[in-house]
């Protein structure tokens, strides 16, 4: 190829060929707006109302260019995981690589078609985009969200479970729990926006174990559970996971399993280590305070085991033979093995706290005593009555409430299961029995016969999707749309349930107010029917007086925010107060906690 | 003043003078300078004087996330930015070990080209400029604006394009992109021999050029002399053929050499690769559409992701020599350390101060061009 040198001397004349160019079209443009190709990467658009103020696109922004800034009137909704906040863009860093598009979870931020931006003003630089674009002209969209350039991971890894036959005739754990290489996996996709945290009831710190899991290290994702939550291994399975449906990647995709991850931390130290981790500030000097807990869920446990470490003197008195309350009596050991959550106990109670069972209040001890044994009294005793739905039949001894079964099963009780049984019930408690009972009738029988009836419609249903599939999966048949009309008795034996199909569940006012056709009229033929449609406290263990003397709200013990009630020396927690789930309970626990904390500290002297 | 402190000042003879050229002078390319010392208009010392474009970019990107240096690295050399694109990003690859899916490997080959032809192009031009041929110049940087325009429409940008990405490219080809390329090639086969009337066989371009800042094949090798450079020195060493990265080994193309390693030799080497280019492109043209498949394979969160602890040294054949990453991985989210190995960063220093003892004022700037330095690839 070395033959391209010219071996001549040059031409002088030739260049003048160039004087052509006298007489063709000019290659420059005129000066006026020109059309920008489809993937041009202009100036950001913002669409407001997809964008949730994540904030991802300022942490991945190479320059440090993109600001979160609070925009007062604009509504927020941690539940929901929306921020009241939206991004600013500084064009003086700005280098319009676009990985904030790429990466933005809800697919809000794309970029224009638009090429100039020319002022002397240097705050016209700094913008909050919206969708009409830097100069509010409509240019049109140029790079935006595509499959091609996504940088998140939108799906979950899967989480095993044992298949139907394997689980449908005993209480083993269904889910196993992630390995290591999947959770590491898992906790890959999570962009640490902490809209987990803000939607969580005891907001617990959710991106910061999430990243010390990624990180492999997990004596600190436990230091971190530990900080807002002792009932990790009982969160870690049977949790509601509000921080899921927060997650930000959820919007497009599938939310980080949030609930597995903190459940493969926790089930990766052990118990030793973890007790170490949970107390590692230590128990302070005692105050020489105390301290009565009636009632030993996760919310008295809660309050007992932040009190315990504040150095006071906790004891929590329970009725029945083990402590756990809902978490042991009403959850089903397939979903949450007893040990898990001895384990969890076991923590609360290295920390100091005396747990007594078999203590029914009214019987061994009564609140009177307490009061005076005591400088604050906290009860959080839970709903343990199931409710009837008092339809014609229905105080036959066939009939059965959920809570009532479910806790006879963790007692160990030899209970027989009919051959067919329907449950009244849309939610998990309905499903748990469901799946209860007909794990006793496989083993009885080696056959499911177990209706669910639920009021609502199947993508209004109240139980976790996950609930609704594993049951479907184990022979249990879910009916939707049905109201129970009345138990059919014949000759003093239950001989079915009698249900009318459910035009509507609520009035125009939003009031639970279901509407029948009575003329849709299914005779349901089982020999047992439970109800699993709610469940409402006893409190008449308080006593007259102190029932008079206490303020109610809508037929709850009214407290403040702090879980305080009307008597000063009284507070009050979890499902008692207000529902639904164990994570409200733990946050109500630690509300209540600071409040008697903050109040015994300003009492002089100790209870003699 | 202390009479102990007193220190006599050297003064050279008097028909020597010192001349500071750059950082603004119209002849340096880029922000970059050199101390000449000159005997009448003969330059008899040359001390290249950097740091005027230095931003601190290998320091920068171990600061950084393996995906925001994607953004950062095409600025390392603003006239050829694909190359930076694609080396860092296979050396990511490498340590990472990502596949990169064929249908990428080729739309980054075909970039690849394209940011070659517009580096020759504008430094067709800049040469030009040197000696005061100011048409050429415009002429280059005209075709080299149509390209500009290919680019904004696959990338989305100009110039800093951001595109590549360890693992493929972030978007597939727009609908008719090729016919549309293949139209500037017809375009620019058009125009080249307008290129040779002009410059390349303009009587004053070969006077000018011819027996300025001649390199022997013994000096480019031992002075680490590479690219377009090397080859003008009757070297036929190309990355591209030697070290074949991508798709080169499936493309037909000469590795273009020229004798003399003058500053015409060099010229002329940029005029033979252009046209090579054209014809790897032509065969991506016909290639490119019946090769289907993904343009990239899945990246993990950009945010928690953390490479294997490991190194590697990935090059690529740019349009001024061999561009090269170093970057060594401690198993975190970001680089450990990276070292850029900007090909100008040997011409523009090394090569260049001897190249100019002995040539005279004027030629300063045309051999300067003729190296094709880049400044930035020197200030790191």
């Amino acid at each position: 190829m070395s033959d391209i040198r010219p071996k001549y001397k040059g031409s002088l004349l030739r260049p003048m060929k160039a004087l052509s160019f006298l007489f063709r079209e000019p290659a420059t443009l005129p000066m006026e707006p020109r059309e920008a190709t489809e993937l041009y990467r202009g100036f950001h658009l913002n669409d407001w109302e997809k964008c949730i103020g994540c904030g991802t696109c300022g942490e991945i922004c190479d320059n440090s260019a993109i600001r979160m800034v609070d925009i007062p009137g604009l509504p927020g909704d941690p539940a929901a995981g929306v921020k009241a906040r939206r991004p600013a863009i500084d064009y003086g860093r700005c280098c319009w690589c676009a990985l904030c598009v790429d990466i933005c979870p809800t697919g809000s931020l794309s970029m224009s078609r638009e090429y100039v931006h020319v002022s002397r003003d240097l705050d016209t630089y700094l913008i909050l985009p919206d969708e009409a674009g830097m100069h509010g002209e409509n240019f049109q969209k140029g790079w935006a969200k595509s499959e091609d350039s996504d940088l998140l991971d939108l799906t979950r890894r899967a989480m095993g479970e044992l298949e139907a036959e394997a689980r449908s005739d005993n209480f083993n754990e269904v889910t196993p729990g992630y390995d290591a290489q999947t959770a590491l996996l898992e906790a890959s996709r999570c962009i640490q926006c902490g809209m987990c945290h803000e939607a969580c009831p005891a907001h617990m710190h959710a991106p910061e174990y999430i990243r010390a899991i990624w990180d492999g290290d997990m004596e600190r994702a436990v230091g971190e559970i530990y900080r807002t939550n002792p009932f990790p291994h009982v969160c870690g399975r049977i949790c509601t996971h509000r921080c899921e449906t927060a997650c930000s990647i959820g919007r497009r995709g599938d939310p980080v399993a949030i609930r597995w991850l903190k459940r493969f931390a926790m089930d990766q130290v052990e118990p030793e280590k973890v007790q170490e981790i949970a107390l590692k500030n230590g128990i302070a000097k005692s105050t020489g305070k105390k301290i009565a807990v009636i009632g030993a869920g996760p919310a008295g446990l809660t309050a007992a085991f932040d009190l315990a470490k504040l150095g006071h003197k906790v004891r929590v008195y329970e009725a029945r033979p083990e402590p756990g309350g809902m978490m042991r009596y009403g959850i089903p050991e397939y979903r949450l093995p007893y040990d898990k959550l001895d384990a969890d106990i076991e923590v609360i109670r290295e920390a100091g706290v005396e747990i007594k069972c078999n203590m029914r209040l009214g019987e061994k001890e009564n609140l009177q005593n307490l009061r005076k044994g005591n400088d604050a009294v906290l009860i959080s005793t839970g709903m343990n009555l199931g409710r009837s739905t008092r339809i014609p039949g229905s105080d036959h001894p066939q009939v059965a409430s959920a809570v009532d079964l479910l806790a006879r099963i963790t007692l160990g009780e030899d209970i027989k299961a009919p051959k067919r049984i329907a449950v009244i019930g849309g939610g998990n408690v309905a499903f748990d029995i469901a799946r209860s009972m007909a794990r006793l009738q496989r083993r009885q029988y080696g056959a499911v016969n177990m209706t669910v009836l639920a009021l609502e419609e199947r993508g209004a249903m109240l139980a976790d999707e996950a609930e609704v599939t594993e049951a479907a999966d184990e022979g249990i048949v879910l009916v939707n749309g049905r109201g129970p009309k009345q138990v059919k008795i014949s000759n003093g034996a239950l001989a079915g349930l009698e249900t009318v199909k459910c035009l509507s569940i609520f009035d125009e006012e939003g009031r639970f107010h279901p509407r029948y056709d009575e003329s849709d009229l299914v005779l349901h033929k089982v020999d047992m029917v439970i109800e699993a449609i709610g469940q409402m406290s006893d409190t008449s263990w308080l006593g007259d007086d102190l029932t008079e003397a206490l303020e109610w709200r809508r037929g709850r013990i009214a407290v403040d925010d702090d879980g305080r009630t009307s008597e000063n020396w009284l507070w009050a927690a979890g499902d008692l107060v207000q529902g639904p789930d164990v994570i409200h309970a733990v946050a109500a626990g630690h509300k209540a906690a600071a409040s008697i904390h903050s109040a015994v500290a300003a009492k002089k002297g100790a209870v003699k | 003043m202390r009479p102990e402190n007193y220190r006599p000042v050297k003064h050279p003879p008097s028909h020597e003078y010192e001349l500071y050229f750059g950082p603004n002078h119209p002849g340096i390319e880029g922000n970059y300078a050199i101390r000449v010392r000159l005997k009448g208009d003969v330059i008899i010392e040359a001390i290249a004087d950097g740091g005027y474009l230095h931003r601190g970019f290998e320091k920068i990107m171990e600061e950084r996330l393996w995906i925001q240096n994607v953004a950062l690295v095409p600025r390392i050399c603003v006239p050829d930015p694909v190359p930076m694109e694609e080396t860092y990003s296979r050396a990511v690859e490498m340590i990472g070990g990502l596949e990169v899916p064929v249908r990428a490997q080729w739309i980054r080959v075909m970039l690849l080209e394209m940011s070659r032809i517009c580096a020759h192009l504008f430094t067709f031009g800049g040469n030009a400029a040197t000696i005061g041929l100011y048409t050429n110049m415009f002429w280059g940087v005209t075709m080299r604006d149509y390209f500009l325009d290919l680019f904004e429409e696959v990338t989305g940008a100009r110039i800093y394009h951001m595109f590549i990405t360890p693992g493929g490219v972030r978007r597939d080809l727009p609908e008719g992109f090729l016919g549309r390329l293949g139209n500037l090639l017809d375009e620019l086969e058009r125009r080249m021999p307008e290129f040779e009337d002009l410059f390349f066989e303009s009587a004053v371009v070969i006077n000018r050029a011819s027996g300025i800042g001649i390199i022997s094949q013994e000096q480019a090798l031992s002075w680490g002399v590479t690219g377009p450079n090397l080859r003008a020195c009757d070297l036929p060493i190309d990355l591209r053929r030697d070290d074949p990265y991508l798709v080169y080994p499936e493309l037909e193309f000469d590795v273009v050499t020229v004798e003399g390693g003058d500053a015409l030799a060099r010229m002329m080497a940029r005029r033979g690769e252009v046209i090579q280019s054209i014809r790897i492109l032509r065969q991506i043209i016909a290639r490119l559409p019946s090769i289907g498949g993904a343009i990239r394979s899945p990246l993990p969160n950009p945010l928690a992701w953390n490479l294997p602890v490991g190194e590697a040294y990935a090059r690529t054949e740019s349009s001024k020599g061999e561009t090269a990453f170093y970057i060594v991985s401690d198993g975190g989210p970001r680089p450990y350390r990276v070292h850029v190995r900007g090909p100008s960063s040997m011409h523009a220093v090394q090569v260049l101060e001897k190249l100019l003892i002995g040539a005279r004022i004027e030629d300063i700037a045309q051999i300067m061009f003729s190296l094709d330095a880049c400044p930035p690839e020197v200030d790191r």
